[in-house]
């Protein structure tokens, strides 16, 4: 009788820290959200390079607009640049909150914008590092969450994704709490639960007193030792662009 | 062509006016370098059987006003042992400008539409550059001013087509013809106008939920010739002025995409509808390889005879696309179109990768099978399966 009130009251207490800890995790990827709020729309230059595991390297160059949503997810416009045999190919992304995100690909050399399945979230992008679900907006509903630790001003948090053709069981994400709860760092762990890669951001810039963005992602592959970096430039947070700049017409225009 | 004149005109004076701050250009080359053979003897005297060619492709657009006003162009040259497929065309020379919710453009221009993959059925605006592709996606500029709506019902598109463009055939040394050589000189028009008979288009378009739909309805002269063989066994050809309604469909649910395209074309001459429908379906990053495998069902039905130079009447098309997603953009596209009724089948393979950062090597075959001797036209082309290396370098 007594060890079962101790296991009771133990099991209550695991499971009310366990509430605890989801909603502490809840709370820093919901202040994480907060903190970059009021953004508006942006535009940026990407460059990606591409490592092989023999150490060869290609390049691509892109550059996304972004339209900041608050009712839904954001809406987002991706351009190739380079390789040549693809530039002018683009994307439009819808994101949703719940349910999948609206997808068109814009075809140059024939002129067609084909709507493509969303399904395909842990194939490479354009055979890099990146997976589609690393790209798309984060949005909050899109994991389970649970606190791991406190670091100085790190927060470690356990990001577990909603959605199951997710490539990753769970990602571990640590925030820095002293500037706007960016992001420094996100371990994504594979189906079978092993270290799969490694994302980190530097190179951190405050754009308009309140956004930060990192000007560098390095996403390393421990499995396949490739290596992917994205290389950032020009943030352009004045472009004012609005919902004429994500349509199907823009899609074709750029 | 003296309305060629008149556009660059037009479209230089415009960007001469517009002195504003910040300009944009951009300047493109693509070269490309083919070789064809065609390894089974020909069919009708004169023609070849081995078809080394060059085309350039040179674009230079120029934008300003924050990229909402720009001059796109992109003229195409072709060189051949098929006199006929030297050709050369204006495939694109357009101003556009963007206000808000709606773009305007004036010049030579393309326009897609349609969703299946085996057919094109309601795509009408531009003519096709028939000596170019055997599957139809290669088009000629056309001369139009669009203006286009974008609202929040959908997206309404308005064309004004003032000038017709005939279609090109293969000459005497080229195959896919038949045994008497057509000359677009000789295919005349139905309407007493000309190439000049003005047409019109409308379409309406909007993306909602899982669903993307096309409403369009063209009136004017007919990209499509109408034949009728002569007792003497030659081809008597015109275009005829025609209605047509197009509607196109897709249903995007999950890694399915359920597409439909139907027409219904009206002339003095011929009333008839045509119909592509089916699935495509991919599997993506199989075992984690980052490949994605497509598979694609589409049922064709056309209800033309013998009028027509359509190829596909009550046919099942089945394909696949393999993306590898590898550094190179490797992709396979691979299908077979065959005949209900008979034996007839059309295989077809596209594969493509990526050498460097700028060149491309594109590897094409067609091979006809079978083909039913009552087929009227793919009967003449039955010895013309080839297979093609195409080697683009970028500028």
């Amino acid at each position: 009788m007594k060890n079962l009130i101790i296991t009771m009251v133990t099991s209550i207490a695991i499971t009310a820290m366990g509430i605890a800890q989801e909603n502490k995790g809840l709370e820093i990827a919901k202040a994480a959200v907060q903190a970059d709020l009021g953004f508006n729309s942006s535009m940026v230059n990407l460059k990606m390079l591409l490592t092989n595991s023999n150490g060869q390297i290609s390049e691509r160059a892109l550059t996304i607009k972004t339209l900041e949503l608050h009712e839904d997810g954001d809406k987002s416009l991706i351009v190739f640049e380079s390789p040549r045999d693809v530039k002018g190919t683009s994307t439009l992304t819808y994101t949703h909150k719940i349910g999948s995100d609206d997808q068109w690909l814009y075809l140059p050399s024939i002129k067609r914008v084909k709507r493509i399945s969303s399904n395909n979230k842990s194939g490479p992008f354009v055979g890099s590092e990146f997976a589609y679900e690393d790209l798309s907006s984060q949005e909050i509903e899109k994991y389970n969450y649970k606190f791991l630790e406190e670091k100085e001003n790190l927060l470690i948090v356990e990001q577990d994704p909603v959605d199951p053709k997710s490539g990753y069981t769970r990602r571990i994400v640590t925030y820095n709490k002293d500037k706007g709860y960016r992001i420094e760092k996100i371990e994504f762990f594979d189906r079978k639960n092993m270290l799969l890669k490694t994302l980190n951001y530097t190179f951190y810039k405050l754009y308009k007193d309140k956004f930060w963005r990192a000007n560098t992602l390095k996403m390393v592959n421990h499995q396949s030792k490739k290596e992917t970096l994205l290389d950032f430039f020009d943030y352009n947070f004045d472009a004012n662009l609005n919902e004429e700049d994500f349509t199907q017409n823009a899609l074709k225009r750029n | 062509m003296k309305i060629n004149y008149l556009f660059i005109f037009t479209l230089f004076a415009h960007a001469v006016s517009a002195q504003n701050a910040s300009v944009n250009h951009d300047f493109e080359l693509d070269l490309e370098a083919e070789y064809r053979s065609f390894y089974n003897s020909p069919s009708f005297d004169g023609q070849k059987s081995n078809f080394p060619s060059m085309a350039f492709r040179p674009k230079y657009t120029l934008d300003w006003n924050k990229g909402y006003e720009s001059i796109n162009t992109e003229t195409f040259f072709r060189l051949d042992i098929d006199n006929e497929r030297t050709h050369w065309d204006i495939r694109e020379l357009y101003y556009q400008t963007v206000k808000n919710n709606w773009e305007l453009s004036v010049g030579f221009k393309k326009i897609f539409w349609g969703v299946t993959e085996s057919n094109h059925l309601v795509d009408i605006i531009n003519q096709t550059d028939v000596v170019e592709s055997f599957d139809g996606e290669q088009k000629l500029g056309q001369p139009m001013v669009q203006y286009s709506l974008n609202t929040s019902f959908g997206t309404l598109d308005f064309f004004y087509l003032p000038f017709h463009r005939k279609r090109n055939y293969p000459g005497e040394k080229g195959r896919f013809r038949f045994s008497t050589v057509i000359h677009s000189d000789d295919i005349k028009y139905e309407s007493s106008s000309k190439e000049w008979h003005q047409d019109f288009a409308i379409r309406y378009a909007h993306s909602f939920s899982i669903i993307d739909i096309g409403l369009s309805h063209f009136y004017g002269t007919g990209r499509e010739p109408l034949f009728q063989f002569t007792n003497q066994g030659g081809i008597d050809a015109f275009y005829p002025v025609i209605n047509q309604t197009g509607l196109d469909l897709q249903l995007t649910h999950n890694a399915f995409l359920w597409k439909m395209e139907s027409i219904y074309r009206q002339s003095d001459f011929q009333d008839f509808f045509a119909l592509t429908a089916g699935v495509e379906y991919t599997i993506s990053n199989i075992k984690n390889s980052g490949m994605d495998v497509g598979l694609i069902g589409e049922y064709l039905y056309d209800e033309r005879d013998d009028l027509a130079l359509s190829a596909m009447q009550n046919d099942i098309f089945i394909g696949t696309r393999i993306a590898f997603n590898d550094i190179q953009d490797t992709s396979i596209l691979a299908g077979m179109i065959s005949d209900i009724e008979n034996s007839s089948k059309i295989l077809s393979i596209e594969a493509s990768r990526r050498f460097g950062s700028s060149y491309k090597l594109e590897i094409v075959g067609r091979f006809f099978q079978n083909i039913d001797s009552q087929e009227l036209i793919l009967s003449n082309f039955k010895n013309d399966s080839f297979l093609k290396i195409n080697f683009i370098k970028y500028f």
